[in-house]
């Protein structure tokens, strides 16, 4: 298939589409309303183990012996495993291969696990768990991003960058420096985003085999199955074409499971080494050990604008509190500075992020995966900016929108956007103009906007290789069946699958079997991450069912003597257009097709388009579209106690085109959900205790009671308007939906409170507490505001300076080489 | 997935089997009501029963009698039972609020009045798992087994104070306060006998042994004052989510008013606030109406009690100044303000949920 294949907004029936467009309820809800669905934890396989890992009580150690002779002796016990069984490293990014199943000599957070058990049932494994004696020579702990960038000793991984800060990097495009000294004005701004963790209902589990001929089986809740594919090749030294692994539907993941995790690879080296199925299901506060989650990120910008109030330039640093490991954390530090030039026009950008190794739990992407956090600053800067200049908020908006079918200063291709619709739909429905600024004391709007990518333009690894492939198999029973690597995680992959093939076919999308993310049949889909699958697997779907239609076309053409041109799929028949009682039924076209061709298969695959961006560190940011989201916001707030009530939420999302409206507003509603989460209440936050009395550094409350989120019943009233404008690079012009809505939530409410009480929490979560503490500020005429003083000292490199496009830069650094693009060759160990 | 550690399960039918029972088997034995608190404390080790003594089956824990100026509620009735029952009265209306806002529905559908009276007391340091102890080290409310603590430093430590000899662990009930506020008394049964004690005897000034009732008693019955013409009560809940959350602080209101709003007697019991429902005085409301003048004025009085401390959710300086616009807000709604005049706050606070 080509690079760069111009894909047709319109495939087959344009406008008289009987499937894409119409609101659906998903082909896999039934089996989820009543209980059928099969996840990981559901299956029970003959002569089944099980496995419990025990993990370390210290946030930093040295373990200087493991003791397992009495935990072999226990009941039921039937292995006990260490690090010393797992001596091969793994880790999503090819940078950063820094984790092992079982910990070598450090552990380095609480819970990273030691050593794990293998017995007939969980109690007695946990048993013997308990039974093993650790002996660890304590470490002292790094607790913050900032101990960390000045606390080089003792160090967390050797490979870092330098002491305890795992990456810096800088890019600038277009001299800033320059560009700043000449603007009317500068605003300069210190925000913190507070980690947070995605909380899916579903904790993670694996079930491994073995089977007869010594090939193995894992399935798991993973978001990304390929991925774990290769870390088990390469962690447990074990040929890859005998590795099979099977994503069961995820019970939500929302980033969470797109990492290979250590239980993962324990149940599959259990397996190998007894012969017997192993599973593993791990409790709540395991889940919030594994996090990956939200980094919290510190944040300075430094944005200049005309006396208009358009931008000139920004100068964004971010620093990263990464936690223990690489997980994504390079890409999460690029992803911190890539987006910021989407949605506004920013004429000369600087970039310098970040990230620290810390004893906590290892950060990774969330849903919005590395931009949230800068969009919270970015969008709160700009109400300060509307309101320092008697702006508008929404005109001062407005006036510097990105042009669609554009190049950004950081080399980002801007495809269709419509944020001017989305904005206009907002402000109208909350009547923001007429109320914002004019609500009586207590009651207040805020706006906001974001933007987010449709599926990386890069894959984790290195490979010229498609980022999805769909394979279709028809048969003469009329049967199809639609074969993908894709993995349902909740948001409706499932359906999109079945949607585009059926609408291709002229079928039902019940009618479509589907067979996905199981790596020995399906055709690799790189996962459920980056807001990937509807744009890169529908267009595989699209390519294979047009191949598929293309076949039985040309035999059903031969047989009804019309021109294939003239035949319509629709209603399950194939028929003439111009004489509709001319056909067949789409069983018999199909036994015409494989009369004519034999055996019928097809096969579709996407890879997304080259970005101009060639400059090192341009691989993050790059997507074939991107999809614009805005909000307006509307709290109420208690100027005695600073309580906050969210009431009502208008969201308008440029979806490009809904190929199910139903699976959209749901996707739309439950980023509100989660932003509002993060907006109000939800933080990752770590307990300490008197260092003379304990060195404990450990989650304040990993449990589903106490980590806050909202439940269904916190929810205010939501308006969510979809923004139809068709993009070319998507299938039927559809665009991302899954993570995008979520951006604007957060900086949204942050406006509002402002609008409500005249404070600034430049923090999240935007807290009872904190509203008030800056209420009591500004009644004692300090600066009305909570949230960081400063950011903090950073010795950054020199950037790598690229060109922005309108100063004659060709995407490449004027004072670095060009990213190299074959180093990586992959080599299975 | 966490398990409960092993034990045995008695299910009597009756009173004098349970207390037989637990006569028998001393504190080893643990009584099992709806098991909403107790069922995630045994997964998590902070209880490890012998025995645990269901009482399910006792009808006669599920009866509901009136008489002597009280409405008797058997303590087996699930809060969904209590909440719009049709016996309360207009006055005892605190006590459905607070039932109405004890965690979810599907809580309150399991959970009982007396087990949320008995219910134990809370600390995010003692809330956690077994696993989660040990990485800090245990404390004096839920000390590991022997051997396990990592220092002999912190063995029978509060970690909220470490300074402190006691425990700090926070009463977390919603009814006790009401109840109190109500003037409500309570029967514990033994197989020594029968007493009946007013409900604020029930509690006692420590996180660890926060009752007075006996490990063989059991609390069969709670008895309501059944309050008459120009009563009126309320029940405000501090809480991060409306939906679900324990209280960190509540403010339970009983009011008699006179002509013209006169306040003849007055009854405020604080919840979450200490390790037992504190009540406080309330001389300095009587004998007039609750203008805004003495409304903010004995706020400011009232709120002196509450000590909260870094153990529950929120932190402790905001609870103690909401604390004052709590208990100003309970004597606004009492007094009849609108839900327009009582604001946001409100909102949260008093608001009952949407029953199923």
């Amino acid at each position: 298939m080509s690079d760069e294949i111009e894909r047709s907004v319109d495939p087959p029936n344009a406008g008289t589409w009987n499937v894409v467009g119409k609101p659906r309820r998903r082909v896999d809800g039934r089996a989820k309303v009543t209980g059928q669905t099969k996840f990981a934890d559901d299956l029970v396989l003959p002569n089944m183990l099980f496995c419990r890992l025990l993990r370390s009580p210290f946030p930093f150690a040295r373990i200087k012996s493991i003791e397992t002779t009495k935990a072999e002796g226990m009941p039921g016990v039937k292995l006990v495993l260490t690090g010393k069984d797992t001596p091969v490293t793994y880790g999503i990014l090819p940078v950063s291969q820094d984790e092992h199943p079982l910990a070598q000599e450090l552990v380095r957070h609480v819970g990273d696990p030691v050593a794990a058990v293998i017995a007939t049932c969980e109690e007695e494994a946990q048993a013997a768990c308990e039974a093993i004696e650790v002996d660890y020579e304590v470490l002292t702990t790094i607790s913050t991003a900032e101990q960390a960038i000045t606390t080089p000793e003792p160090q967390l991984h050797a490979y870092a960058q330098e002491g305890n800060v795992h990456k810096r990097v800088a890019l600038q495009f277009g001299d800033v420096d320059e560009a700043l000294e000449n603007s009317a004005h500068v605003f300069e701004d210190v925000f913190f985003y507070e980690g947070n963790t995605h909380l899916p209902i579903e904790q993670h589990a694996s079930l491994a085999e073995v089977d007869k001929d010594g090939n193995l089986t894992i399935w798991s809740s993973t978001q990304t199955p390929h991925y774990l594919h290769r870390a088990i090749a390469r962690a447990l030294e074990f040929e890859p074409h005998r590795i099979r692994v099977i994503a069961t539907p995820n019970g939500g993941g929302f980033g969470g499971k797109s990492d290979p995790f250590n239980h993962e690879l324990v149940v599959c080296k259990a397996a190998l080494v007894l012969g017997r199925p192993i599973k593993i299901t791990l409790n709540r506060e395991e889940v919030f050990y594994c996090h990956r989650g939200r980094h919290p990120v510190q944040m300075k910008f430094r944005t200049g604008v005309d006396a208009d109030g358009k931008i000139t330039a920004m100068d964004l640093e971010t620093l990263l509190d990464g936690g223990a490991y690489g997980s994504y954390g390079v890409a999460s530090t690029f992803y911190t500075g890539a987006l910021q030039t989407v949605t506004y026009k920013i004429p000369r950008y600087r970039f310098r992020g970040c990230r620290a190794f810390t004893n906590k739990p290892a950060c990774g992407p969330k849903r919005g995966h590395g931009t949230v956090q800068p969009r919270f600053g970015q969008e709160i800067q700009l109400d300060k900016i509307a309101v320092a200049l008697n702006k508008s908020p929404v005109d001062l908006r407005l006036n510097m929108l990105v042009e669609p079918d554009s190049l950004t200063a950081n080399f980002l291709t801007v495809g269709t956007i419509a944020l001017k619709e989305c904005i206009e739909k907002v402000v109208t429905g909350s009547g923001f103009r007429e109320r914002w600024g004019n609500l009586p004391e207590g009651r207040g709007l805020g706006l906001a906007c974001s933007s987010y990518i449709c599926g990386a333009g890069l894959p984790i690894y290195w490979n010229k290789l498609p980022h999805s492939g769909v394979q279709l198999r028809l048969d003469r029973m009329g049967s199809v069946t639609a074969f993908c690597g894709a993995t349902e995680i909740g948001q409706g992959s499932d359906d999109v699958l079945a949607l585009l093939v059926a609408e291709v076919l002229g079928l039902d999308p019940q009618d479509i079997h589907l067979r996905t993310g199981a790596t020995d049949i399906t055709p690799v889909d790189l996962g459920s991450y980056s807001s990937r699958v509807t744009l890169m697997m529908g267009h595989a779907a699209i390519e294979a069912a047009q191949r598929a239609r293309a076949l039985i076309a040309e035999a059903v053409a031969l047989k009804l003597e019309v021109p294939k041109g003239r035949l319509v799929f629709a209603g399950r028949r194939v028929f003439d257009s111009q004489d509709p009682e001319v056909g067949m039924t789409f069983r018999e076209a199909v036994v015409e097709g494989e009369t004519l061709h034999g055996t019928l298969g097809t096969t579709g695959s996407y890879r997304p388009p080259r970005s101009p961006a060639r400059f090192r560190g341009g691989g993050v940011g790059p997507s074939p579209a991107y999809s614009y989201s805005a909000t307006v916001v509307e709290v109420e707030v208690d100027p005695d106690t600073g309580w906050i009530a969210v009431d009502k939420i208008w969201i308008a999302h440029d979806i490009g085109r809904s190929l199910n409206p139903t699976l959209v507003r749901g996707q739309v509603e439950g980023s509100v959900y989660m932003g509002l989460g993060e907006a109000l209440m939800e933080e990752s936050i770590f307990r300490r205790l008197p260092g003379k009395l304990s060195p404990a550094l450990v989650h304040k409350f990993p449990s589903m009671l106490e980590y806050k989120s909202p439940t269904s019943l916190d929810m205010p009233e939501i308006v969510t308007y979809l923004i139809e404008e068709p993009d070319p690079k998507g299938p039927f012009g559809a665009k991302e939906v899954g993570q995008g809505p979520l951006l604007p939530i957060m900086p949204g409410v942050a406006n509002a409170v402002y609008d409500a009480v005249g404070v600034r929490v430049d923090e999240n979560p935007i807290t009872p507490e904190k509203i008030l503490k800056a209420l009591e500020a500004k009644r004692k005429g300090k600066e009305p505001r909570y949230g960081p003083k400063s950011f903090p000292e950073i010795p950054w490199e020199d950037p790598f300076c690229v060109s922005p496009p309108w100063e004659g830069g060709d995407g490449t650094a004027d004072n670095a080489p060009q990213r190299k693009r074959a180093a990586t060759k992959e080599v299975y160990r | 997935m966490m398990r409960a550690p092993s034990f045995a399960y008695r299910a009597p039918r009756s009173v004098a089997e349970v207390v037989e029972i637990l006569a028998g088997e001393g504190p080893q034995a643990r009584l099992l009501a709806g098991g909403t608190d107790l069922v995630p404390n045994l997964k998590r080790r902070q209880q490890v029963p012998v025995t645990l003594v269901a009482l399910r089956r006792v009808e006669a824990l599920k009866e509901v009698t009136s008489g002597g100026g009280f409405l008797t509620l058997g303590a087996g009735l699930t809060l969904s039972q209590v909440v719009g029952h049709r016996d309360l009265s207009p006055g005892q209306r605190a006590l459905e609020v607070a039932a109405s806002k004890v965690a979810t529905p599907h809580i309150r559908n399991m959970g009982t009045i007396g087990g949320n009276l008995c219910l134990d007391t809370r600390c995010n340091y003692y809330n956690q798992n077994y696993e989660w102890r040990q990485a800090i080290d245990f404390c004096k409310k839920a000390p590991g087994p022997e051997g396990t603590a990592k220092t002999e430093v912190t063995t029978g430590i509060c970690w909220v104070a470490p300074s402190s000899p006691r425990c700090w662990a926070v009463s977390s009930t919603d009814t006790a306060p009401a109840l109190v506020a109500l003037g409500a008394e309570v029967t514990l049964v033994s197989t020594q006998g029968e007493r009946r004690i007013p409900l604020s005897e029930l509690y006692f000034d420590d996180g660890m042994a926060y009752l007075t009732k006996r490990p063989d008693e059991l609390l069969t019955a709670v008895h309501v004052p059944i309050l008459g013409e120009g009563w009126k009560s309320t029940y405000w809940k501090l809480r991060r989510r409306g939906s679900f959350d324990f209280p960190v602080l509540s403010v339970a209101a009983a009011i008699k008013f006179g002509p013209q709003g006169v306040v003849l007697e007055a009854r405020m019991t604080l919840g979450a606030v200490q390790s037992y429902p504190v009540s406080v005085p309330t001389d300095a409301l009587l004998g007039q109406p609750l203008s805004d003048e003495v409304i903010a004025t004995f706020a400011a009085a009232a709120s002196r009690p509450a000590r909260p401390l870094d153990n529950t959710d929120y932190n402790l300086s905001w609870r103690k100044k909401v604390c004052t616009a709590y208990i100003a807000g309970a004597l606004k709604e009492l007094r009849g303000d609108s839900p327009e005049q009582l604001g946001v706050l409100a909102r949260t606070a008093a608001r009952l949920p949407v029953l199923s």
